[in-house]
C-alpha cells in the first residue's frame, strides 16, 4: 500500500511538473535549468540519512560521497543561478 | 524527530519547490523564486539533520566540504564557462543519486539481501533504475562537459561499431536490471548491480559522444531532466517522498525545456539523440553558387557608419572568443551614431538554452535590445546591416529553402533578408555542424575573417577615430 501511495505522489508530481512551465522567455532558459538542477540536489536528504544511519562502513562511505556531490550541486547550483539572475535584474532596471 | 512532523516539513519543502520553479519561469519573479526554492532545500536539510540517532561526524565534514567547493565554484566561474558548469552539476546530482541508491542496496545486502522484504522486486528494480539513470546522467554529463570545455572535440565523434555497441549496452542494461529484480540476494545480486552501473556509464558515453556541439542545448537540458528523475528514483529506493516529488518536478519541467529546444530546431528528441546528425556527409548537399567575399574592417566601418538600423546576431563563436563586451561597446557606438541596434537571439544559439542571453546580460546589454527570433524576422527586410557574430546554422537560409539540407525546416533568424550582411568568422571552413552556410555566399554578404573579439575591437577603434 505504501508503495502505491508513493507512485500516486509521483504521478501527480509528474503532471504538476509538466504544467508548471508553460512559456518561458528564452532569457530565463539558463537560470531555469540551473535553478531546477539545484532542486535535483534534493538527493542530499538521502545522502545525509545514508551517511548518518548506515551501519556498514561501505554504506557510510557511499553516503559520504553522495553527500559531498549533492552539497556541491545544491550550494553551487543555487548560488550560480542567483548570480545570473542578479545580472538580469540589474539590466531590467538600468537606464533605458 | 517525529516522523509525522518530518513528513509535514517535507511537504512544505515540496510546496516551496513548486512555487520556486513556477516563479523561475517569469522575469520579474525569477530571483525570488530561486530564493524560495533554496529555502525549501534548507528546510528539507535541517529537518533531516534533526532526525535523531545519527552519527554526525561525517555529515558535517561532507556538508562542509561540499559547501566550500560549491561556493568557490559558483563565485569563480566565468559566464562563458556556464554551459560546462551546468553540465558538471547535472553529473554530480546524478552520481549523488547513484551513491544514495547504492548505500541503500548495501544496507539490504549486509542484512541478508532485498529478497526477504515486502515488495522486494519493486525495491530491487527501483534501486537498479536509480543507479542506471544516475550513472547515465553522470557519464553523459561528463562527456558534455568535456566537449563544452574543449577537452575533447565538440564535433560528433563516431566510434567504430558505434551503433552495435550502443545496442549491446541497452540490452545489457535491460537484462541486468531485470535479473537484479529477479535475484536480489547475495553476491550474484552485487555482480548484477555492478553490471547495471557499468552498462549505464558506457551507454552515457556512447550516447553523447556522437552528438555535435550544435545540439548541446538539447542534450544539456535533457541531462538536467534525467538528474531529476535519478533523484526521484532514489527517493523510491529509500521511500522518501520529498525526493520523489522534487526529483519528478525537475524531471518533468526539464523535459518541457528539452522539448522547447527541440521545437526551436524543428526536430524531435529521437532525431537529435540518435541520428548522428552532424556526421552527414556534405557530398549530398547541393553545390552552392557564388563565392565568399572577404572585406576589410575599414570598408565595413563605412557601411556601418551609414546604417540606420543594425541587427547583431550572436552565436557560439561570440562565446568562444569572449567577445560579448566588445560587441556591447560596438552596439553602443552604433547607437550614438544614430542607428537602431537590436540583438537577435535564436533559442538554440550557443551551447545551452539561453546561452546568448547570459553572455549579453553579463556585458550589460539592456534587456530591451534583446529580441527573440519571431519578433525580429518580420522586420528583417528593413534592416540595413545584419552582423552575424560566430553564428552559423541558426542563420543558414538552407534551413528554409533547401529540402535536401539536414537542417531543412529549422526556424532561422533571417539575416539573409537584411540589406547587407557582415559575417564574422574564424576561418573559411564549415561550422561545427559541418554544413556549408549559404548565407556566406550571397551577393550582399561580406566576410570578416579572424577572431571575433579582435574584429569587433577593430571596428570599435574605427568608430573612435
Amino acid at each position: 500500500m505504501e508503495l502505491v501511495l508513493l507512485l500516486f505522489i509521483f504521478t501527480l508530481a509528474a503532471f504538476l511538473g509538466f504544467e508548471l512551465i508553460a512559456k518561458v522567455p528564452s532569457q530565463l532558459h539558463t537560470p531555469l535549468m540551473s535553478g531546477s538542477n539545484a532542486i535535483s540536489g534534493i538527493t542530499i536528504v538521502g545522502a545525509i540519512t545514508a551517511t548518518g544511519l548506515s551501519d556498514s562502513l561501505i554504506g557510510q562511505w557511499l553516503g559520504f560521497f553522495a553527500l559531498i556531490l549533492a552539497t556541491i550541486n545544491v550550494v553551487g547550483g543555487y548560488l550560480v543561478t542567483d548570480r545570473m539572475l542578479e545580472m538580469f535584474k540589474k539590466k531590467g532596471k538600468g537606464p533605458k | 524527530m517525529n516522523a509525522i512532523l518530518l513528513n509535514i516539513a517535507y511537504i512544505v519543502a515540496a510546496v516551496l519547490f513548486i512555487f520556486g520553479i513556477k516563479m523561475l519561469g517569469s522575469a520579474d519573479t525569477a530571483r525570488r523564486g530561486n530564493l524560495i526554492s533554496a529555502l525549501g532545500m534548507l528546510l528539507a536539510v535541517v529537518v533531516t539533520l534533526l532526525n535523531s540517532g545519527m552519527d554526525f561526524r561525517w555529515i558535517w565534514i561532507g556538508l562542509g566540504l561540499g559547501t566550500v567547493i560549491g561556493v568557490v565554484w559558483a563565485r569563480v566561474v566565468k559566464m562563458t564557462g556556464m554551459p560546462e558548469l551546468v553540465a558538471l552539476f547535472n553529473g554530480f546530482g546524478g552520481l549523488a543519486s547513484v551513491f544514495v541508491a547504492w548505500a541503500e542496496f548495501q544496507k539490504y545486502f549486509s542484512e541478508g539481501g532485498i529478497g526477504g522484504i515486502d515488495n522486494a522486486t519493486f525495491i530491487a528494480v527501483i534501486i537498479a533504475a536509480a543507479t542506471w539513470i544516475g550513472c547515465l546522467t553522470f557519464s553523459g554529463s561528463l562527456v558534455a562537459w568535456a566537449k563544452l570545455s574543449g577537452k575533447i572535440s565538440g564535433r560528433p565523434t563516431i566510434l567504430p561499431k558505434q551503433r552495435l555497441i550502443a545496442i549491446v549496452l541497452v540490452l545489457l542494461s535491460i537484462a541486468s536490471v531485470v535479473a537484479f529484480g529477479m535475484f536480489p540476494n547475495g553476491f550474484l545480486a552485487y555482480g548484477l548491480f555492478l553490471c547495471v552501473l557499468v552498462a549505464a556509464i558506457g551507454l552515457g558515453l556512447f550516447a553523447v559522444l556522437p552528438i555535435g556541439g550544435g545540439d548541446m542545448p538539447v542534450v544539456i537540458s535533457l541531462l538536467n531532466s534525467l538528474s531529476g528523475l535519478a533523484a526521484s528514483a532514489a527517493g523510491f529506493a529509500i521511500q522518501n517522498n520529498v525526493l520523489i516529488v522534487a526529483g519528478c518536478l525537475v524531471g518533468c519541467s526539464g523535459l518541457i525545456l528539452t522539448l522547447i529546444m527541440c521545437k526551436a530546431m524543428n526536430r524531435n528528441l529521437a532525431n537529435v539523440l540518435f541520428s548522428g546528425f552532424g556526421a552527414v556527409s556534405s557530398s549530398e548537399e547541393t553545390e552552392v553558387e557564388g563565392e565568399m567575399k572577404a572585406v576589410s574592417v575599414s570598408d565595413a566601418y563605412y557601411v556601418l557608419e551609414a546604417a540606420q538600423s543594425v541587427v547583431i546576431v550572436p552565436g557560439y563563436g561570440m562565446a568562444v572568443a569572449q567577445a560579448q563586451h566588445a560587441v556591447k561597446e560596438l552596439g553602443n557606438l552604433l547607437e550614438e551614431n544614430g542607428a537602431e541596434v537590436f540583438y537577435a537571439i535564436h533559442p538554440v544559439a550557443g551551447r545551452m538554452p539561453g546561452h546568448m542571453n547570459v553572455l549579453l546580460a553579463e556585458a550589460d546589454v539592456p534587456y530591451e535590445q534583446l529580441v527573440e527570433m519571431d519578433s525580429i524576422n518580420p522586420r528583417m527586410p528593413t534592416v540595413d546591416v545584419a552582423i552575424v557574430i560566430g553564428a552559423n546554422d541558426v542563420v543558414n537560409p538552407a534551413a528554409s529553402d533547401d529540402p535536401s539540407s539536414p537542417i531543412y525546416g529549422m526556424p532561422i533568424i533571417r539575416a539573409n533578408e537584411a540589406r547587407t550582411v557582415y559575417a564574422l568568422k574564424r576561418g573559411q571552413g564549415a561550422g561545427f555542424s559541418g554544413l556549408t552556410n549559404k548565407l556566406y555566399f550571397l551577393e550582399k554578404t561580406r566576410m570578416l575573417y579572424g577572431d571575433a573579439k579582435e574584429t569587433v575591437a577593430a571596428l570599435v577603434s574605427e568608430f573612435k577615430k
